[in-house]
């Protein structure tokens, strides 16, 4: 297992050592040259205004709320799934299936009522009564 | 000898991210500094052979609660300069306070007996955590697994409760 996560961690030197050496190489062969709109920041060719840090829509964290419940479901099914064969090759695959299926249904219950109340879409129209 | 060097550089880069989170000035630059923590944080689960909870680190807490962090920081209007109700006491409560506390955690940490238990962690180094953890939510752990689904299922309607309020107006 230790020996897997040098594999994760050969790789994640891999991508340092990449990238800095890409960075370094344009360091050190472009000509430097700066000049005031050269240094400012990139906005599509126009002058940028403003802060680059602005309030965000809630709907992104209303979004990254429901994708944080999801993502620990994930966690909790993962380590089953790993399992899962073993309880087949027993003959016990079909009910822990429906364990599985209990869990995830239980969460599909949540799903259902942020489609239902239609936090999912972007733009949520309130009904209201004419 | 490489494993150890190794240990103490993940160790470093944690409490070097710990240090960016408390002392930068800026709070989305303290945000991006829990990044380094986090991910140390899971650097040193693989070095417990926690194999899974590093994973779930990563994909929860790299993956998931920072970027809500991060949204947290942005959608709070004019966050750098929010005038602070509360100040804190002052620099020299504090010190006394960390300093307690350093000693009682000093103390605790020379006077524990550390049991090394080097089998489990060989095990769990050799074929990892995931399977047995796996076995134990279907086994012994049948209730509680199912019990956790109810769990985020209100955390989820709940956070959606809460935090909808704001855009009805």
């Amino acid at each position: 297992m230790n020996f897997q996560f040098a594999n994760v961690l050969v790789y994640i030197l891999l991508g340092a050592i990449t990238a800095a050496l890409m960075l370094g190489l344009g360091w050190l062969l472009r000509p430097s040259n700066p000049e005031r709109r050269k240094l400012s920041t990139y906005e599509c060719g126009e002058p940028p205004s403003g802060s680059a840090w602005i309030n965000f829509n809630i709907r992104f964290y209303l979004v990254a709320l429901i994708f944080v419940v999801f993502d620990v479901e994930v966690a909790f099914v993962y380590p089953v799934v790993v399992a899962f064969r073993d309880y087949v090759l027993q003959g016990k695959g079909l009910l822990v299936l429906a364990e599985i299926l209990f869990f995830v249904g239980i969460l599909f219950v949540g799903l259902v009522y942020v489609w239902a109340k239609r936090d999912l879409e972007w733009v949520k129209q309130v009904r209201t009564a004419a | 000898m490489i494993y150890a060097a190794l240990f103490y550089a993940i160790a470093l880069f944690t409490v070097a991210g710990a240090f960016g989170v408390a002392f930068s000035e800026n709070v989305v630059y303290s945000a991006f500094s829990l990044m380094a923590t986090l991910l140390g944080a899971a650097g040193l689960y693989v070095f417990l052979g926690a194999d899974f909870l590093a994973a779930v680190q990563l994909l929860v807490y790299v993956g998931g609660i920072l970027v809500l962090t991060l949204f947290a920081i942005m959608l709070t209007h004019q966050i750098s300069d929010v005038e602070v109700s509360n100040r804190a006491v002052g620099r020299w409560p504090a010190l006394g306070l960390v300093g307690f506390v350093g000693i009682a955690m000093a103390t605790a940490l020379v006077r524990a007996p550390w049991k090394v238990s080097g089998e489990v962690v060989a095990k769990a180094a050799g074929e990892g955590t995931t399977y047995g953890i796996g076995d134990a939510f279907l086994g012994p752990f049948l209730l509680p697994f199912e019990l956790a689904s109810i769990v985020l299922l209100t955390a989820l309607v709940g956070a959606i409760v809460l935090s909808r309020k704001e855009i009805r107006d």
